[in-house]
């Protein structure tokens, strides 16, 4: 059994461990709040963009000469898998999900003889993903640098994105990122962006008498980068959400785990106080007693 | 005549909506003002400045936006910009 130092050493150990965990789970309860607040302001923008996309869309016909961000490449050889994740850890099984989400699809994708390449958004899905494919992450987007992903940064991945299509590097684009459910549900979920893909089930024909100006197409390539960079930073901001609420649901675990562990060491430690100190009476009694 | 509902979203938050007058708009190609009842019209804009008019002859209340485009249907108009300033 462990010396009465060594388990008071521990208990204290555990307390300090427990002080950080602490502490983590009520910032992230309070990022939490404010990354919520964010990813619901998002969305009224999200939602009337979606619409007008699809009404747009079912009016544009695709041919060769459509924008590639539409239309595609035409090819469906490469694909380039997304994969948003955080910067910090301390969140539980949160960029796991992510991760194993977008493994699921890599692999399905390789079986089918698909070539698949990776763009990672954040720090910690990277390790996973360079052991298990090494040569296929073909870029690394920070995000260290921003304190909250804003707009600015979905806007440089969109561009990012843009440009290697228009290059030819890959023919269709999903993002991984984890939906916002609650603060203990956290969805990881796939969403093909390039090309678009449309919820044209909704669209009435009523915006039939709509006019544009200038034409259809010439708002739709206008539209469609734009589109592709709210599809992003909303990603961005549900992924923030629910990293947070992951973190707090992981911290408040680990508090209490952390709790349970200290009530142990102390019952064990006191059991062994009290041990020594009738051991050290008994002497004492037996002692007296032999005189 | 009935008010016209108007938005103004961003992608950070819904910025303004309620029933106004009037708004002019400066379209890609050139302002144009939407009352009530507007036909549905599409438009991207300008990063210049839009004004709304909350009640006849008001005084109009200028936002400048960035990048977007404009919707007008039988809801109303919805101002969708980058940014607002």
């Amino acid at each position: 059994m462990a010396s009465l130092k060594e388990l008071k050493d521990r208990i204290g150990s555990v307390k300090s461990t427990q002080k950080i965990t602490k502490a983590k789970k009520m910032v992230a309860a309070a990022k939490l709040r404010r990354a919520q607040m964010a990813a619901e302001a998002a969305r009224p923008y999200a939602n009337e963009m979606a619409k007008v996309m699809a009404s747009l869309a079912g009016k544009v016909t695709v041919d060769e000469n459509s924008p590639k961000l539409l239309a595609g490449t035409g090819k469906d050889q490469v694909h380039l898998l997304v994969v948003a994740t955080s910067d910090r850890g301390l969140c539980g099984a949160f960029n796991a999900n992510i991760v194993k989400e977008a493994r699921v699809k890599a692999e399905k994708l390789i079986k089918d003889g698909k070539t698949v390449l990776f763009y990672m958004v954040g720090r910690k899905g990277i390790p996973v993903i360079k052991r298990i494919y090494p040569d296929q992450i073909s870029k690394h987007f920070d995000t260290t640098e921003a304190k909250t992903p804003g707009f600015e940064e979905a806007k440089a991945i969109a561009e990012d994105l843009t440009a290697m299509v228009e290059e030819g590097k890959f023919d269709v684009a999903h993002l991984f990122f984890s939906k916002f459910k609650s603060a203990l549900v956290q969805e990881p979920t796939a969403q093909q962006i390039i090309p678009v893909a449309l919820d044209t089930s909704g669209d009435e024909a009523s915006g039939a008498s709509t006019e544009y100006e200038p034409d259809e197409e010439e708002i739709l390539t206008e539209l469609l980068p734009r589109n592709l960079t709210t599809q992003i930073f909303g990603a961005l901001l549900e992924n923030m959400a629910s990293e947070q609420g992951a973190s707090m649901t992981a911290m408040d675990n680990a508090t209490r785990n952390a709790g349970d562990l200290i009530d142990n060491l102390t019952i064990i430690y006191n059991r062994s106080r009290q041990a020594a100190i009738t051991t050290e009476l008994i002497e004492i009694i037996a002692g007296a007693e032999a005189l | 005549m009935a008010n016209l509902h108007f938005e103004l979203v961003t992608p950070e938050k819904l910025v303004r909506s309620d029933d106004v007058y009037m708004v002019v708009v400066p379209g890609a190609e050139g302002d144009f003002g939407v009352l009530a009842g507007h036909a549905p019209f599409m438009s991207t804009i300008r990063d210049a400045e839009l004004s709304i008019y909350a009640s006849e002859g008001a005084e109009a209340e200028v936002i400048t936006v960035q990048g977007g485009f404009a919707e007008v249907n039988e809801k109303g108009l919805t101002v969708l910009a980058e940014a607002v300033s």
